[in-house]
């Protein structure tokens, strides 16, 4: 897959100068953001920088203060959340979000819905095209399962399942929804390393199978360091920094932004005694 | 209709089938008397409503006070209907009813499809605009109907006397049921924007509005049959164990083809977590009006069986604290349970009206009213999630249509994503 941005190709993504105000608090603060198909994009920062914020802009769950988000050149302002969805950006939540009552069959067929090819009359009348189309829906559900490994648990109410499978599930339940973007707000939250390191096999498995393009918010470092081709890095709803994860690594103001003024001194000089070790 | 003959499909249509004979053989021979007759048809009517409303609440997360508003909607308009037909000897309010129904319908769905294509309308400005288009196609209906009166009158009274009487009171109880989901959907374009408890509130607003307009049909709208506060009579008593037996039946399969299918799924999830559901592309406004139009739909149905099973109507019924009684008939028989909802609703009416009344001495029938909130907190602390509970029996329970076999490779074929179910990679 071709990873690398040329200015030729139509951005999947496009985020100009996106605003968010809550009161007199600035959430986010003229954000941008340009991703191309097939790329997998960091957007880190400290607690309370504005990520979350401009995932929910993104799916219109907020409406932006100003700014301008646009999808495959589809501008998003005036849509609603399930019109955004349907043209093909889904998301999962930083606190899971299933539907915690229904089984995991049910969760992954409720984001077929848009497509599902019949109406409730089909519904109804329980017409040929009812049994037909619902049929297929589950098939591909339960074949989205055994994707990610929970076919076996298809029939389990969705809050009873442990916490990595809920996690798993929101995934699948995200692709179901038939995505060609797909927002992770911090998937990793709650993992262990083990877990973690399978989360990381996972989002490289499924961007390939479902030629999506990712943008991921997350806070262990291990995750973004190890995947992202870029990252972006925001702190009090500004970006402060751009690049590929190396760069993002040695620059000051982001580890100033996570670690305070003086750690960014000390993390200076243990580079610069570093690349000395490494030179002689 | 493809109802799908498995097994529990059967034993529900014969279940059906038997209940039915067994009633109607009680009934007809006189073993259970009128008394027990007419808490059976309220039993039936009560259930019909409180399946309306359980769509609603239990299914959709809604908290609607307003289905008895929209019960009475559907009493008083069923009612007038057969009232003219029987008393005044023509159809002027069945095809007045009709008209103007079926044109604000129309009008309702045309500019329902045009709305849609408008971006930034908010929901104030499209009820003013569904308002206005739904008061021209009334007066349009109404004086397209006045010179069909005649004719239709004659082609009924064409008709034998008993088949003419119950065609119209099909259609009487049909449009009843019409009426109240259009009025719910125009009522439901405000308020459905409202967060729950909000919902409530204002669903509560519109029966006492609607008890209130009953009690001055005769003054404000000049329906002078309906007497006012004094209460309305000489509706002829159709009602009988076939129709409330038919309309429940009805009712009880299609909500359950609604609930089994992508758009059941796409209700439940607005219960389930509205943000999910929107961020999976689920049309969470259009899910809650659906529900909101289908419930209140039930719930006119309701009204118009209710109208002819004494023949009598009266403001005072259609109080906003009757509204409590489907609201405590489906929690006590299971949010989210049609079968529990079927069961409570006759329990409600036969244990309240009937074994109460006979299990308690002379003289203090009225304590029923303590003995029956002392059951329902009993109740409560013993089964708190209902009566059954989320309990289906297996014909209500979602199945899908018979299976196809799998083609084996289908499932072979597919790549196992790395989840840490075989040997961990690590990273």
């Amino acid at each position: 897959m071709d990873t690398a941005p040329s200015t030729q190709r139509l951005a999947r993504i496009e985020v100009r100068e996106l605003t968010k105000m809550f009161g007199g608090l600035k959430a986010v603060d003229s954000f941008d953001e340009t991703i191309y198909p097939g790329e997998l994009v960091g957007l880190i920062g400290p607690n309370g920088a504005g990520k979350t914020t401009v995932f929910n802009m993104v799916t219109g769950l907020y409406e932006p203060t100003s700014g301008h988000i646009a999808f495959d050149g589809i501008s998003l302002e005036a849509l609603a959340p399930h019109e955004i969805t349907q043209l093909g950006i889904a998301r999962t939540f930083q606190n899971v979000r299933l539907f915690p009552n229904l089984t995991v069959l049910d969760n992954v067929r409720i984001a077929y819905h848009p497509h599902a090819g019949y109406g409730m009359a089909d519904a109804i009348r329980r017409s040929a095209r009812f049994s037909d189309k619902e049929h297929e829906l589950t098939e591909r559900a339960q074949d989205l399962l055994a994707v990610f490994g929970l076919d076996q648990r298809q029939d389990e109410i969705a809050k009873n399942l442990p916490y990595g499978e809920q996690r798993r599930l929101e995934i699948a339940r995200a692709l179901a929804a038939e995505p060609t973007l797909l927002l992770l707000d911090e998937p990793a939250a709650g993992m262990n390393p083990k877990e973690i390191a399978l989360l990381m096999d996972l989002i490289h498995f499924v961007r390939e199978k479902f030629h999506l393009t990712i943008w991921l918010i997350e806070h262990q470092m291990r995750v973004v360091m190890g995947i992202c081709e870029r990252i972006t890095v925001v702190d009090f709803g500004e970006v402060i920094a751009r690049g590929n994860p190396q760069e993002i690594q040695s620059d000051a103001q982001v580890i100033e932004a996570y670690l305070g003024r003086g750690a960014a001194a000390v993390a200076q000089h243990l580079s610069e005694k570093r690349s000395y070790v490494a030179r002689s | 209709m493809r109802l799908g003959f498995n097994r529990s499909t059967a034993v529900f249509m014969l279940g059906c089938a038997v209940v039915f004979a067994v009633f109607q053989f009680l009934f007809s021979a006189g073993i259970l008397n009128d008394f027990w007759y007419t808490l059976v048809r309220i039993g039936a009517v009560m259930a019909i409503v409180s399946i309306g409303l359980n769509l609603i609440y239990g299914f959709n997360g809604q908290f609607s006070l307003g289905q008895w508003g929209f019960y009475a909607i559907g009493a008083y308009a069923a009612a007038d209907i057969t009232y003219r037909w029987t008393q005044l000897h023509n159809t002027s309010g069945l095809m007045v009813l009709l008209l103007a129904v079926l044109f604000s319908g129309l009008a309702i769905l045309l500019l329902g499809k045009y709305l849609n294509q408008v971006r930034g309308l908010d929901a104030m400005s499209a009820f003013a605009i569904y308002l206005l288009f739904v008061v021209l196609a009334i007066l349009l209906g109404a004086s397209v109907a006045r010179p069909l009166i005649a004719p239709t009158t004659a082609l009924l009274n064409a008709l034998p006397e008993a088949v003419s009487g119950q065609v119209v009171f099909f259609l009487a109880v049909s449009l009843g049921g019409l009426i109240a989901a259009e009025v719910s959907f125009m009522f439901g374009l405000p308020i459905l924007t409202l967060g729950s408890d909000y919902f409530g509130i204002a669903t509560l607003g519109f029966t006492i509005i609607i008890k209130v307009l009953l009690d001055n049909t005769d003054t404000m709208f000049g329906l002078t049959e309906m007497k006012g506060a004094r209460g309305m009579v000489g509706i002829p008593k159709e009602t009988n164990w076939f129709w409330v037996f038919f309309f429940l039946f009805v009712v009880v399969v299609v909500t359950r083809n609604i609930l089994h299918s992508s758009t059941g799924r796409a209700i439940v999830s607005v219960r389930e977590d509205e943000t999910a559901a929107k961020a999976m592309g689920i049309d969470v406004a259009q899910m809650k009006t659906l529900t909101f139009v289908v419930g209140s739909l039930f719930a006119g149905l309701a009204g118009g069986l209710y109208a002819h099973t004494n023949g009598f109507l009266h403001p005072q019924n259609f109080n906003f604290i009757r509204s409590f009684d489907p609201m405590i008939i489906i929690v006590f028989g299971g949010l989210g349970s049609i079968t529990g909802t079927v069961i409570a609703s006759f329990a409600w009416a036969l244990v309240l009206e009937g074994v109460l009344r006979i299990v308690l001495p002379e003289g203090f029938e009225t304590w029923r009213f303590v003995v029956y909130p002392l059951l329902l907190l009993v109740m409560m602390l013993l089964r708190p999630k209902g009566l059954l509970g989320t309990y289906e029996i297996p014909f209500l329970r979602a199945a899908l249509p018979k299976r196809r076999k799998r083609e084996t490779n289908s499932t072979s074929g597919v790549a196992q994503a790395p989840v840490g179910t075989s040997t961990g990679e690590g990273g």
